[in-house]
């Protein structure tokens, strides 16, 4: 039974390795603030998560402790980081960050200008 | 084999914070490299996770809570600074 629970927490964590390096793939080839943030504060999120539940599942049935503290950890980032790449994109976009030449649409900007029109 | 399995987990997320550090030394602007340094403070949670399981031991795993919350905070103050120039705000404006 213990080998049936190591197989599933290995799986979890090649999985989580898999998405931190498809996220650190992203973060250097994409060519643009904004779809550098999507790589950098989606999968590394998934990936990350993924890792520590394998590290829960592996404390719990191996060694038989029932561990809070990466129960903790894995509700703390699955909170934080997405408001962490939300916020960075967010003072990118009010800095005056230039999006690629190639980027087709920007709703924020109309919508800016219309705020400033009724001011 | 899962020994095997964790260290090459090891190894894949060491070589992730490599890349992390390229983009954090060359990214052309200053939020691309909060951007690194927000996506290296989440990796080094992943490796303090799996140097636990090779060590056996889970002493360190209060380190994946603390790395998390300065990586979090850091973060937050890096744009609010970027954006507005000041991290606490103590005017009063209505």
């Amino acid at each position: 039974m213990e080998e049936i629970y190591k197989i599933i927490a290995a799986l979890f964590i090649i999985i989580g390795t898999l998405l931190s390096l498809v996220s650190t793939f992203g973060l250097i080839r994409l060519p643009d603030v904004y779809t550098r943030n999507h790589a950098a504060s989606k999968s590394a999120t998934l990936g990350i998560m993924s890792i520590l539940l394998g590290t829960f599942l592996y404390f719990h049935y191996v060694h038989g402790h029932f561990d809070t503290r990466v129960l903790l950890g894995i509700f703390f980032i699955f909170l934080t980081s997405p408001v962490a790449g939300h916020l960075i994109s967010r003072s990118a976009y009010h800095s005056g960050v230039k999006m690629w030449e190639k980027s087709v649409e920007d709703d924020l900007k109309d919508a800016k200008e219309k705020v400033y029109m009724k001011k | 084999m899962f020994e095997i399995i964790v260290k090459i987990a090891l190894l894949g997320t060491s070589i992730s914070i490599v890349g992390l550090i390229y983009r954090l030394i060359k990214g052309p602007s200053i939020h691309d490299r909060v951007i690194a340094l927000d996506a290296i403070g989440i990796n080094l949670i992943a490796l303090v996770a799996l140097t636990s399981i090779v060590l056996k031991t889970s002493a360190y795993l209060e380190a994946i809570l603390l790395l998390g919350i300065l990586s979090f905070v850091g973060t937050i103050a890096f744009a609010k600074f970027l954006e507005k120039g000041e991290i606490i705000e103590r005017g009063r404006d209505i």
